[in-house]
């Protein structure tokens, strides 16, 4: 780390670790050559390992074999939280534009909400935030919002039917293709293309992509059709709505051409404040995906330039 | 070729389980949790078990592998079945399955429930956090680890036989709060806790420690609970007075009066327990298994009083 953060090492911000990382395999320099490369936490000794590092000491083990007290870990840079998600303002209400209109009825909390705190890029323990700070005012928002008000006049029939509609959809589907597949290979796009370094061209690629899996997702093929705990039918939904996510992640990667936390564009290595200080509103239309900006509250921290 | 002999169920096809067995290479570096996945993903798309972290985190994913549980998501596949080899997989024990190895976790969870697994405390909420010591913490440090999987309530012996028994989970989650330098109904705690179905029905058999994928271990969190029992004067129930006959029997003469412990545990004016002790101990009689009348000491007794005192009782 001494080339990429001098002063700051291996306790630089997770963005500039996963970059240093990824460069090296880049260059060749992984283990055997591969998407891998050594973490080395001998210097700590056994003593201060096992006092603040007991959990990761035993994930090394019971995954890898690998003891990290006496042997270097092999690790490679993987998506660890999503920054973005579902808009809410501070009492956890979310909120469908920029003026902050708040949609009735519909609160998020944790890693699922945006509640804009994180910014570009979550520093480490701050995710505690999300469960001491919002889940607490979300649970307050949701008392204060049922209190004297009744339910909705929802017909149980009918929304039972919309659902059934949307099973039958996916039973009805021609089967040719596997749903493994289409997993496997979003997988593979989104890490080599839209992971952690980015530019026009990959993206594009991307882009396109997923298009072409979102028609192979809708020729899948459904092995069981049952209502008993029917854990393939929740998969292929949950793939279905990892298909959404990965467009909107890779068309506003498109879009925002700066580098900004844990968004880096080889073609914008630099941040670019005056285009790109907002937040990426985006929406579903009929014609495609619309994105349009919420400005970025700032109180006391200006943003600065980062040197380690 | 590894062969994995999988427990199948699912009663709207058929009402009773049966077993059916899968190929697999084993990847090199996959868990037994990466084997379940490429079996559904792959070959039968209908095998249902329950995931999520896959990191051993949230504690979904525990199954029965050749009758033990375990965390499928923690361990490496190649440590236990190697190809040529057969492993047999089948859902929790204890619980209900509901389909293939996914089982209903109603009871377990009406049990954790049941020991309020809440912060009680003295005061209303203060603006910002109650501290704790790392001393007071390290008391509630190994149970607050536990991620609800299961395994240990699976492999219950006393579950098996009693389902009123809270259970390892359940008792470890009550160790969590009656262990809390914040609460302020630790009494109230042990005193439920010492009901029948508590801590005091528990075998000390330890299948729990050897099950947990956490340093919970249920077991070791349950004597610490029983402890606590004791020294808040608990001691008007079976269970206590079993514990503190079993001592004072050890500490005068060195080993177990087995005459005088049922009568002890029982109460010496529970009339109504004390008969109920009758058959037991008539029926031990006609099979010439009654201890010896007149209890003897045994030769180094000494010794044990010495270590007695050395700890100060
Ligand atoms: S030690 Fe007690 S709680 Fe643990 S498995 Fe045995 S009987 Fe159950
Ligand atoms: S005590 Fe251990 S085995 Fe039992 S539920 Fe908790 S983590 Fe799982
Ligand atoms: S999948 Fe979460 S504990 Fe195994």
């Amino acid at each position: 780390m001494k080339t990429y953060a001098p002063s700051r090492m291996e306790l630089a911000p997770r963005d500039i670790v996963a970059r240093a990382e990824q460069s090296e395999m880049d260059a060749g320099r992984g283990i055997d050559g591969k998407d891998m490369i050594h973490l080395d936490l001998r210097h700590l000794g056994e003593a201060r390992i096992m006092e603040r590092l007991p959990q990761i000491r035993q994930l090394g083990i019971d995954f890898l074999g690998v003891d990290c007290i006496t042997e270097c870990l092999p690790i490679q840079p993987t998506a660890h939280y999503s920054m973005g998600g579902i808009p809410t303002d501070k009492d956890s209400h979310v909120i469908t534009d920029e003026q902050g209109t708040r949609m009735k009825g519909f609160f998020a909390a944790g890693e699922c909400a945006c509640v804009s705190v994180h910014g570009g890029n979550r520093l480490g323990t701050n995710s505690l935030l999300e469960a001491v700070v919002f889940g607490e005012r979300a649970g307050k928002s949701v008392l204060k919002y049922a209190t004297g008000i009744d339910y909705g006049g929802i017909n149980e029939g009918q929304e039972k039917a919309r659902v059934l509609k949307k099973f039958e959809e996916v039973y009805q589907r021609d089967g040719s293709e596997s749903y493994n597949d289409i997993r496997d290979e979003m997988k593979e796009i989104m890490m080599s293309h839209c992971g952690v370094f980015r530019d026009k061209e990959k993206l594009k690629v991307c882009i396109e992509t997923l298009n072409g899996l979102q028609e192979r997702f809708a020729k899948g093929k459904v092995t069981d059709k049952g209502k008993v705990f029917n854990t393939e039918i929740y998969e292929i939904m949950e793939l279905g709505n990892m298909l959404s996510v990965a467009q909107i992640i890779a068309t506003a990667a498109l879009r925002r051409q700066e580098s900004r936390g844990g968004h880096f564009r080889t073609d914008f290595p630099k941040r670019d404040d005056e285009n790109f200080l907002h937040h990426s509103m985006v929406y579903a239309n009929p014609d495609g995906l619309e994105i349009k900006s919420k400005p970025v509250v700032i109180t006391k921290h200006q943003p600065a330039e980062r040197t380690y | 070729m590894a062969t994995f002999r999988i427990k199948r169920f699912n009663p709207e096809k058929q009402p009773e389980p049966y077993y059916e067995e899968f190929q697999l290479d084993i990847p090199s570096g996959a868990t037994l949790l990466d084997c379940m996945n490429l079996i559904k993903w792959t070959l039968d798309g209908s095998f249902s078990y329950r995931m999520s972290c896959r990191s051993a985190i949230c504690g979904s994913c525990a199954i029965k592998a050749d009758g033990h549980a375990l965390l499928a998501c923690q361990r490496q596949a190649e440590h236990l079945v190697k190809n040529d080899e057969t492993i047999t997989l089948e859902p929790l024990g204890n619980l209900k399955p509901i389909k293939d190895l996914v089982v209903d976790f109603n009871p377990f969870w009406e049990k954790i429930n049941k020991v309020k697994p809440y912060l009680e405390p003295k005061e209303t909420p203060p603006e910002k956090e109650r501290l704790q010591s790392p001393q007071e913490f390290r008391l509630i440090d190994d149970s607050s680890t536990c991620i609800m999987c299961g395994a240990c309530y699976s492999d219950c012996n006393t579950l098996e036989v009693d389902e009123n028994f809270l259970g390892p989970a359940a008792l470890a989650k009550a160790q969590r709060f009656v262990g809390d330098s914040r609460d302020s109904k630790t009494l109230e705690r042990v005193q439920a806790l010492s009901e029948p179905g508590g801590i005091w029905d528990c075998t000390h058999c330890g299948e729990c420690v050897e099950r947990c994928p956490k340093p919970a271990r249920p077991f070791d969190r349950i004597k610490e609970i029983m402890t606590v029992a004791l020294d808040e004067g608990v001691t008007n129930n079976v269970g206590a007075r079993h514990a503190m006959s079993f001592f004072n029997s050890v500490k005068r003469s060195g080993n177990l009066n087995e005459n005088r412990i049922p009568v002890e545990s029982m109460g010496i004016f529970n009339i109504q327990g004390l008969l109920s002790l009758l058959p037991v101990g008539l029926r031990m009689f006609f099979k010439g298994k009654v201890p010896p009348i007149i209890h003897h000491s045994i030769e180094e007794v000494d010794d044990v009083k010495r270590i007695f005192k050395e700890l100060d009782q």
